[in-house]
């Protein structure tokens, strides 16, 4: 009997710990946005640091999000027309392709191609610097992290997402283009029709305004969770899985509320 | 006590400080005073909170309880930004070096001085040839810190905090990880450093024989606490029995989890 109230109040105990450790977390993560909102108003901006970090998250993605959404065009376009098939529609694979992939597909693999990739050299790399006192190490030179390594990365991978989702649009469609050509004996011409006849310049923006935010939320929860990184290298591994997910999880939930908010506009 | 005679200046005190990570309290109420231009040594076993001691010197822990006085300023009391002209007067040298690896050794060595001052190129490739120079490494600048050895590490550590010129330098185990000979050095470089630029030392370690050759003044950290201070040879002929059994080497150990990994883990 006793036993079995200290076992509850033991697992209690745990559950409120690990409440508490959530709260604290989002509360780090609220400091850190203000922290790093105030050192861009306040202080000059870290433009060469950034443009290094602009070739390292955009350049260097260029080619996993070249493939990813081509090969992403080709197989809708490969599936829309064998489903349109079914009720006669389809010469307007064109249409469906180009709606999907500039309202949702291009922008939301971009970000998660570019999360996986770039969200854990983040994490990894500030994550590295932490435990190694590398973190310590620019503060105790009197710098500020924040400006140092936050701010970089959060203002690179927020102007660069976009870029390279516009990218994936073109090359998604594209794909489109070859398969429904190849596969179905559509012309590009009459399959890029399809598409100026439906899309409208607003899809268009609507896709690329979401991946400003999907930018900045990977590099702020890769930064977030380099800084926090504990344990030595088996702490950065951790981290770095942790980043990978929650940054991920976080892209496809906002992008929903975000697709919401956006139509209401 | 000759009136005419000052007390010399105490450049950094610590009253009372404590501190806890996860409810495991590291410090205990920990009461230091170091005067200018001494080298002291904190003497403790590997977990005892040494660094832990040594980071809140320059704010980057916060004491839960207690007072920090560096250089006539609150430490504990500073925000970050405030903290800066502290930082600027007060350099640590880490125990890994914390040598950004990114970096050439010649931007490790510039980047306080970029930081801090407006130098163009040339003044500024002067300033870290001298600093290089003084540890004995001069003309390194182009390598980067994985060519570098352990012991050379160490030592552009001991450069890039020395490049601003400060008037105390913090040690974190300047010899853990090094051999007799590199460790012999460090320590020599320690000394002249003390010795030429005027500075205040406080090292952080557990070696005995650097703790003897470069120390005006040694504290026993343990359970929390300076335990026991006094000169070297104070130290030596103590007969606290916390002392005898730090110099005998028959300290108990603390359990592993808690060793220096631990304390480095929540050093941020």
């Amino acid at each position: 009997m006793v036993s079995g109230v200290l076992a509850l109040q033991r697992s209690l105990g745990r559950l409120g710990d690990r409440a508490l450790g959530v709260v604290e977390a989002w509360g780090d993560f609220g400091r850190l946005t203000l922290a790093s909102a105030r050192a861009l108003l306040r202080r000059r901006p870290p433009v060469r640091e950034t443009l290094r970090q602009m070739e390292a998250i955009g350049v260097r993605s260029i080619t996993i999000v070249a493939v990813t959404a081509l090969f992403t065009g080709m197989v809708l376009s490969l599936q829309t027309a064998f489903a349109l098939a079914r009720f006669g529609a389809k010469p307007y694979v064109g249409s469906i392709v180009g709606l999907a992939l500039l309202r949702e597909l291009g922008p939301v693999l971009a970000a998660l191609m570019v999360g996986g990739r770039v969200g854990a050299g983040i994490t990894a790399e500030i994550g590295s610097m932490q435990v190694t006192e590398q973190v310590d190490a620019i503060r105790s030179l009197g710098a500020d992290p924040i400006q140092k390594l936050v701010l970089p990365r959060v203002i690179a991978a927020t102007l660069v997402l976009p870029l390279l989702t516009v990218l994936a649009d073109v090359l998604g469609i594209f794909g489109g283009l070859v398969i429904a050509d190849l596969q179905y004996g559509i012309t590009p011409n009459f399959y890029m029709q399809t598409i100026l006849n439906t899309v409208v310049l607003r899809d268009f923006l609507s896709g690329v305004a979401k991946t400003f935010f999907f930018g900045w939320i990977i590099a702020m929860v890769g930064c977030f969770a380099g800084l926090r990184t504990s344990g030595g290298t088996v702490g950065v591994g951790q981290a770095t899985t942790r980043a990978v997910v929650v940054a991920s999880i976080s892209i496809l939930i906002s992008d929903f509320f975000l697709t919401k908010v956006l139509m209401m506009l | 006590m000759n009136a005419s005679v000052r007390a010399p200046e105490v450049v950094i005190g610590l009253r009372g400080v404590r501190k806890a990570f996860r409810g495991k309290e590291v410090l205990r109420g920990v009461d230091l005073e170091i005067r200018r231009g001494e080298a002291f040594t904190i003497l403790g076993g590997s977990g005892s909170g040494k660094s832990v001691c040594l980071k809140h010197v320059i704010g980057l822990l916060r004491p839960d309880s207690g007072r920090v006085a560096v250089l006539g300023h609150e430490v504990a009391r500073l925000s970050e930004r405030e903290l800066v002209g502290v930082r600027k007067r007060c350099a640590m040298v880490f125990q890994g070096a914390a040598l950004f690896d990114s970096l050439t050794v010649y931007e490790n060595v510039a980047y306080p001085l970029r930081e801090h001052l407006r130098l163009d190129e040339s003044q500024l490739a002067g300033r870290v040839a001298r600093c290089l120079a003084a540890v004995g490494l001069p003309g390194i600048e182009a390598l980067v810190p994985a060519e570098l050895s352990g012991g050379m590490r160490k030592r552009v550590g001991v450069a890039r905090a020395i490049a601003l010129e400060p008037e105390v330098i913090l040690y974190d185990e300047p010899t853990t990880g090094l051999d007799p000979a590199n460790s012999r050095r460090i320590g020599k470089l320690i000394v002249e450093l003390k010795e030429r630029l005027r500075v205040t030392s406080v090292v952080v370690t557990h070696d005995l024989e650097l703790c003897f050759e470069i120390s005006d003044r040694v504290g026993l950290l343990k359970d929390g606490r300076i335990l026991v201070q006094g000169t070297p040879a104070e130290m030596r002929a103590s007969t606290h029995p916390a002392v005898r059994a730090f110099l005998e080497g028959a300290q108990e150990e603390e359990p592993a989890r808690s060793g220096a990994a631990e304390g480095r883990a929540h050093g941020g």
